[in-house]
């Protein structure tokens, strides 16, 4: 982009108060901790997005990555007492690899065929991490208690955990927005659409594809360090389970794949039920969040696949095509066009 | 004669798996096969099935092997009324919702089961076979469970091929799974062939889950590992080949076997998993026996 | 510089000459779409060559050819559907212009020489199909190509349509673009083709000006003798 427009000046500010004055409301450690999964699973929407969203590949193996994340960062700290903030760092580059290494042969594979196979990644990486001993396998490992410091990402009160986390998410949707608005955004969704005239018009497709799996798997890592630093205590179950793959498709496909904002709002809509659903009920009602979950996920992809945000951007494209033919208008048109996809996402 | 017996044990319950594992397939190669939809519920029907039969036997005191003739029906009139209620109005929806949708019903009804009937692991009760053990042929045990598990889940495939080759109804599944447009000019009903095959492919998995009961733990997940076997096989089968099926099941109860066998039980899963990987990425969509 | 359009598959050799724009016909089946698959790339032919401004072409992937500046559209029209009919073209552009907004700009210059202009914050889905067949020629055309070539663009369209199309080949002709045009609508090609080529069950039967090409007994035993029903055919796409 070359220049900011104010409009991304404005979202940046309103995200900034938001994340600032929400931890206000209450001073629950609950209410605080819901927050903090909104910011945790809105990363990993926001992360699954540039895979599922922009690029149309249907990723339903981001536990491997997550847990990916988790175990190199944890490793390193107990192993060699290395900071987490380098263990985040490397988790997601050692991440971004491995998914080139599934992205690579995997590039022939679309629509539920590719789903499947991330399904079948994400389960062997599961049974491997489970009987692996030199990870602890599936008696998990304890993280040493550090003292409250921030060089090693360990705090007794939550809103550090919560400044980390929506700095985080902060930080994936202006890539994602960057990606959004340049070539490489459009490339992806160029490859959703057809990879067949994708291909006709210049765009290596294997190659894009390669760069949002890494992308995506580089920022699902570092929400699994996150979580490891913020939990203390990870094992396959917490880490690389299935179930975490599906919630993060229903995290973004509930508030609008393709979108920026969409795995926000669908985290800020569906972690609040899940929370308060496994808080009030208790052991006996596990599962009842996934029931929800279940039954809204059926609903959108039958009502409007494009998720909660589609309603929004229908009334954009209808708004776009009042002032068409009006050729002195172009350049502001553009212009405000610009300001409204950033607020709302692309597509 | 020198034969290890441990590897030919390994060999014939991978087998007699393998049977079970083909009959599951065969539900989903025929729903995408004929309605190009991949259903991710599918395993989520084959949990539903073995809780069908553990109810039938705690309740009615009705062993699994009587009780799936009552399931049978049962499971194809649910199957036609998720694809009247659900499936129905996806047919012509992007991927995405397709995928979302199936997705969608697989979490819920795990998790429906999962709050109906807690995460406990249970097992059917066998009025018929509960006092028969194992069996040794040369030394070779199989478990008379097993043993009827798969040839239970011959007989049904067979009855299935039987339905899909030969009858008049089958002829139009098969018309409309190789061009939909030209068995709708020809006169056939469509909607009745996809609610028809919806329903068979439900009712051939949920005929496998009933099978299993007998001899496997029934718990809500179940499902989710086995939709993985089944996308395992019917990749490696080829999707929407019904003989695919039954040759592929074979191989991944084999696979499996000789994975747990010469690795270890505990990777077995990761061993079929990698193998259909390595399928998948070799030959997409075609799987190994499609051309 | 010298188009080099040189294909031995099928016996099929021929050339395309810069500045040109060279027809190909044939009745169905004459394996039309299979000779532009080989060119552009979607297909690897099992023998021969393809050469292009004097480099051998042949086995490269579709994004390489295009790249090189040959450009092809698609006969079943495939616009990218959720993207609206601006961003279509400027991803043609984008492989010229890595910056959005000089993408954008070659965008919409195209888009006023194709007559999408005022529709141009449609979605990809929401076009009639004479747009999507302009759609087709104008995301080409962002990508620049020294040869552009285009498959049955005309195909399904109404007389005047097809006569806003033929309007529009001659535009990008006149702006110094070689074009290779596979069409069944022989009253569209005719009368713009500089030379024809044509094709009948994979191989080459002639070779010439329009003029000569009608006259030619093969071609109208194995084309025109087809049926003059043949030259309109529906597109269910």
């Amino acid at each position: 982009m070359p220049k900011i427009s104010r409009k991304t000046v404005v979202t940046v500010l309103l995200y900034v108060g938001a994340v600032v004055i929400a931890p206000l409301f209450s001073k629950a450690p609950f209410y605080r901790h819901v927050l903090i999964m909104v910011g945790l699973y809105g990363l990993l929407g926001v992360a699954w997005n540039i895979m599922g969203g922009y690029t149309g590949l249907y990723s339903f193996g981001q536990s491997a990555f997550f847990g990916i994340g988790a175990y190199t960062s944890t490793m390193m700290l107990v192993k060699a007492g290395v900071s987490p903030w380098i263990g985040m760092l490397c988790g997601g580059i050692l991440a971004a690899i491995v998914a080139a290494g599934v992205a690579y042969p995997t590039s022939r594979l679309r629509g539920p065929y590719f789903t499947i196979a991330s399904q079948a990644f994400a389960r062997t990486f599961q049974i491997l991490m489970t009987n692996w001993d030199y990870v602890e396998g599936a008696i998990g490992i304890p993280l040493p208690l550090m003292p409250d410091t921030w060089r090693f990402m360990q705090f007794k009160d939550k809103i550090p955990y919560h400044i980390i986390i929506f700095g985080l998410l902060g930080i994936a949707i202006l890539v994602c927005y960057y990606i959004a608005n340049s070539r490489t955004g459009y490339y992806f969704r160029a490859i959703r659409d057809s990879e067949q005239v994708a291909s006709a018009l210049g765009i290596n497709t294997v190659r894009q594809r390669i760069i949002a799996a890494m992308l995506s798997a580089f920022f699902t890592a570092i929400a699994g360090t996150f979580y490891a630093q913020y939990v203390l205590y990870i094992d396959p179950e917490s880490v690389t389970h299935h179930a975490l793959s599906i919630e993060i498709v229903m995290v973004a496909a509930v508030g609008g794949a393709g979108t920026i904002w969409g795995p926000v709002l669908g985290a800020a809509i569906l972690m609040p039920i899940s929370q308060y659903a496994r808080a009030a009920l208790g052991g006996a009602g596990r599962g009842i969040d996934l029931i929800i979950y279940g039954v809204i996920i059926m609903v959108i992809a039958l009502v409007r696949p494009t998720g909660i945000l589609g309603f929004f951007q229908r009334e954009r494209t209808i708004e776009g095509e009042g002032g068409d033919d009006v050729d002195t208008t172009i350049t502001a048109g553009t212009g405000s066009d610009d300001a409204v996809r950033g607020a709302l996402g692309q597509s | 004669m020198l034969v290890n017996v441990g590897l030919v044990q390994a060999l014939m319950s991978g087998l007699l798996m393998g049977f079970v594992y083909s009959l599951i397939a065969l539900g989903l190669s025929l729903i995408y096969g004929v309605m190009d939809v991949v259903n991710f519920a599918h395993g989520e029907f084959l949990m539903l099935g073995m809780f069908l039969a553990y109810w039938f036997s705690v309740l009615f005191r009705l062993d699994p092997l009587i009780a799936i003739f009552i399931i049978i029906p049962v499971l194809f009139l649910v199957g036609v009324g998720i694809y009247k209620g659900l499936i129905k109005r996806i047919l012509n929806g992007t991927r995405i919702s397709q995928i979302l949708t199936t997705f969608g019903l697989s979490v819920f009804m795990a998790n429906m089961a999962m709050f109906l009937w807690t995460p406990n692991y249970r097992l059917a009760e066998r009025h018929l076979t509960s006092t028969t053990g194992d069996l040794s042929i040369f030394g070779v045990y199989l478990g008379v469970p097993e043993l009827i598990a798969s040839v239970g889940s011959i007989l049904v495939f067979a009855f299935a091929y039987y339905l899909i080759r030969f009858t008049r109804t089958g002829r139009a599944i098969q018309a409309t799974s190789i061009d939909s447009e030209g068995a709708r000019l020809v006169g056939i009903n469509i909607d009745n062939i996809y609610a028809i095959t919806f329903g068979l492919g439900i009712s051939c998995v949920g005929a496998a889950g009933v099978l299993l009961a007998t001899f496997y733990y029934i718990f809500p997940y179940v499902g989710t590992f086995f939709s993985m076997i089944a996308f395992a096989t019917v990749a490696l089968g080829g999707f929407g080949s019904v003989e695919g099926s039954f040759v592929a099941g074979i191989l991944i109860g084999i696979i499996e076997s000789l994975g747990g066998f010469f690795i270890s039980p505990a990777v077995k899963y990761a061993i079929v998993f990698m193998t259909y990987m390595v399928v998948i990425i070799l030959r997409p969509a075609t799987g190994l026996f499609g051309w | 510089m010298r188009f080099g359009g040189l294909l031995a598959n099928h016996d099929v050799t021929f050339d395309i000459y810069p500045g040109e724009i060279l027809g190909l016909i044939g009745p169905n089946g004459a394996g039309k779409t299979t000779l532009f698959n080989c060119i552009s790339g979607f297909l690897r032919p099992t023998e021969g060559t393809v050469l292009f401004k004097g480099e051998n072409i042949t086995g490269l992937k579709p994004h390489e050819i295009c790249h090189r500046g040959l450009v092809r559209t698609f006969q079943i029209t495939q616009p990218l559907r959720d993207m609206t009919v601006l961003e279509n073209v400027m991803v043609g552009a984008f492989v010229r212009y890595p910056q959005t907004h000089q993408a954008r700009e070659k965008a919409m210059e195209i888009l006023r020489l194709t007559g999408l202009w005022s529709k141009r914050n449609r979605m990809g889905s929401e076009l009639t199909i004479p747009d999507r067949k302009r759609l087709e020629i104008a995301r080409a055309l962002g990508a620049e190509p020294e040869l552009l070539i285009l498959d049955e663009a005309m195909a399904g369209l109404t007389p005047t349509e097809v006569q806003e199309a033929v309007e529009l080949v001659k535009t990008i002709q006149a702006q110094g673009t070689t074009l290779f045009i596979i069409e069944h609508v022989m009253e569209a090609i005719m009368p713009i083709a500089d030379r024809i080529v044509v094709l009948d069950a994979g191989r080459l039967i002639a070779e010439g000006p329009p003029s000569e090409i009608v006259q030619d007994e093969r071609v109208i035993q194995a084309y025109l003798g087809e049926g003059r029903h043949a030259h309109r055919k529906e597109h269910s796409s």
